[in-house]
């Protein structure tokens, strides 16, 4: 506005004092010599004064409410509910969007576990000659990078769940949690199709379907529960710190290699190559006891001896713990989430 | 306004900002060069950055919006009209003072996109299921939002993704969404600037129907036009501070003097 005033309007400025457009300092002083209200207030109607608690106490006989406070935990709960067909219906269209720029289409869902699978086969089974030691590699291989993708993708689109999402989170109310949990659903989702194919390929390599198989449905419940947690604990902390969404591809892959997805963790560190306690939370650690599990249901050869004892209350425990901390964790910043 | 007693204790308030303090960080404004080793050391000692500067928006706002009423915001740019509506919506927390309301209010603001990846269709669906409707309270009100937000009348663009729109095209279609549902409180961030004439005048009429649903809704606009069209009461803030607080053409033409004399 300035500049187009030209010369005569600055050679005003020092009488015509402003003083919204000043610095603060200089709003002190004005105050200090003209006292109250700064003298170009407008004359007509002046500001309503209220006493002290007045607003307060109006607030208070009408029931309004603190405006951006966090509900109580069951109050979320029940809002959550309230939001069950948000979050199916935003996991569903996220499914969808997902490939929908490419020229294959919904044929990636298939595709994207299988390569992963193929490659995998190539440089851990045929180069590093891995399945020396495995019976059935390939259903071993391909069972343990499927269910490896569903928790580690979940708990990637954790990182962005906030994120990614910050035009939605700043334009509507709806309990947060129903963003991670939504896309920890697609990723399930994603995963029955991963299934499919991973059906055909137990098929192809002579593994059939019997009774041991229905395991996989409690395994799978419980893998779902654990990463859904994780992804929450993930989404709030990525929502404070961007930067976790770049740390986190290391901290999967580390992970990755220790859960025994592509090779046997109990054949490769028999005898006393590692202490025992290591070998013990190697065993313990969620991803593999969830892979196990899997391959525990659906492979003849991968007997019970594969896995460690009482693997069902380690896998509960789990997500137990994941599932309901995690909650607990997002639910405590839930009013901070997409400000700024 | 609140200019007699009788008519303060008849009316039902919905928003009240009992003296609200804003400051908020800014973590871009730092300094020092070698960033990334001084980001490292500041995170392992876990000292506060000195560039991060601390702004203060809004300075001691204290006003009761009450049912029915549209409220205009004006003010110069950077005086603290989107900070003050935030902070309203419970989006932003007030360092200093409360902000009450009723129910939970709305904010609408420009960019404010919903899933660009997903068609206009879904995010009608979607955002009707945030706002806590149901599927069938979507399909019956579904036309009515596509209509209302104009987006099919030059062809079939509610089925392409909200990428592809333009930006009018966008704001348009979230206004109608947020506009679906009656709200006891909507705040409105210059939202409606982007829309072309008809849709503006349509967009009006519904603000009118939001308010005579018992609803109050907030206008930011630097359209003063538009405020005196829309809004009976108009606040002005001016370097986060009340400046004048009243009905609306007096306060827009104190404004326009204001502005006129610079």
């Amino acid at each position: 506005m300035r500049p187009t005033l030209g010369v005569a309007t600055i050679r005003f400025r020092p009488v015509g004092l402003r003083v919204p457009a000043l610095p603060s300092k200089a709003i002190v002083v004005s105050q200090t010599t003209t006292p109250a209200a700064p003298a170009d207030t407008p004359a007509g109607t002046p500001l309503p004064v209220y006493a002290p608690g007045e607003l307060a106490a109006l607030a208070a006989r009408h029931g309004l409410t603190m405006s951006g406070a966090r509900p109580t935990l069951g109050a979320y709960v029940r809002q959550l509910w309230g939001r069950r067909h948000f979050i199916t219906a935003f996991a569903t269209a996220k499914l969808t969007a997902q490939y929908s720029q490419a020229k294959l289409g919904q044929i990636w869902q298939i595709m994207t576990p299988l390569l992963n699978a193929t490659v995998y086969y190539f440089i851990f089974g045929v180069l590093l000659n891995t399945k020396r030691n495995v019976e059935d590699f390939v259903p071993f291989l391909v069972t343990g990078v499927f269910i490896w993708t569903f928790t580690a993708s979940s708990i990637t689109a954790g990182t962005r769940a906030i994120s990614g999402n910050l035009g939605l989170v700043r334009a509507l109310h709806f309990p947060r949690a129903s963003l991670p949990i939504a896309l920890a659903l697609q990723q399930l989702q994603q995963l029955l199709f991963s299934l499919g194919a991973l059906v055909m390929i137990l098929v192809g390599f002579g593994q059939f379907p019997r009774p041991s198989w229905l395991l996989a449905i409690p395994a799978l419940f419980l893998q779902a529960v654990f990463n859904t947690g994780v992804s929450m604990v993930v989404a709030r902390l990525a929502a404070r710190t961007p930067d976790i969404a770049q740390l986190m591809p290391f901290i999967l892959r580390t992970w990755m290699y220790a859960s025994g997805v592509m090779w046997s963790v109990d054949t490769m560190l028999k005898g006393d190559r590692v202490p025992h306690f290591v070998m013990v939370m190697l065993e313990c650690n969620p991803a593999a006891v969830f892979i196990d599990l899997m391959r525990f249901a659906l492979i003849d050869s991968f007997g019970a001896s594969h896995l460690p004892p009482h693997v069902w209350a380690i896998a509960g425990g789990w997500a137990l713990v994941c599932g309901v901390g995690g909650f607990v964790y997002f639910w405590q910043a839930e009013e901070r989430y997409g400000r700024g | 306004m609140a200019d007699n007693v009788t008519d303060y204790n008849e009316r039902v308030p919905t928003v009240v900002v009992d003296d609200v303090h804003i400051t908020y960080k800014v973590n871009g404004a730092r300094t020092g060069k070698g960033s990334a080793t001084s980001a490292l050391s500041r995170i392992v000692s876990r000292r506060q950055t000195p560039g991060v500067r601390e702004v203060h928006a809004v300075k001691g706002v204290s006003f009761a919006a009450y049912k029915g009423e549209a409220i205009g915001l004006i003010g110069s740019n950077g005086s603290g009209k989107s900070t003050l509506l935030k902070a309203i919506a419970g989006l932003l927390p007030a360092t200093k003072g409360r902000v009450h309301t009723q129910g939970q209010p709305s904010l609408l603001g420009v960019n404010a996109a919903l899933m660009s990846d997903l068609t206009g269709e879904r995010n009608v669906v979607l955002g009707g299921l945030a706002m806590g409707m149901t599927r069938a309270q979507i399909r019956e009100r579904y036309q009515g939002i596509v209509d209302f937000s104009g987006i099919n009348e030059k062809g079939d663009f509610i089925t392409l993704p909200m990428r592809t729109y333009s930006s009018g095209m966008g704001a348009r279609l979230r206004f109608s969404i947020a506009a679906a549902k009656s709200h006891d409180v909507l705040l409105i961030d210059e939202a409606l600037s982007t829309g072309d004439a008809r849709f503006q005048r349509r967009s009006k009429e519904r603000i009118k129907e939001l308010r005579k649903e018992a609803g109050t809704v907030f206008l930011v606009s630097h359209s003063n036009k538009s405020i005196t069209e829309t809004c009976d009461r108009a606040i002005w803030l001016e370097a986060g501070t009340l400046r004048m607080d009243g009905p609306a053409h007096e306060v827009v033409a104190e404004y326009e003097k204001f502005t006129g004399k610079k």
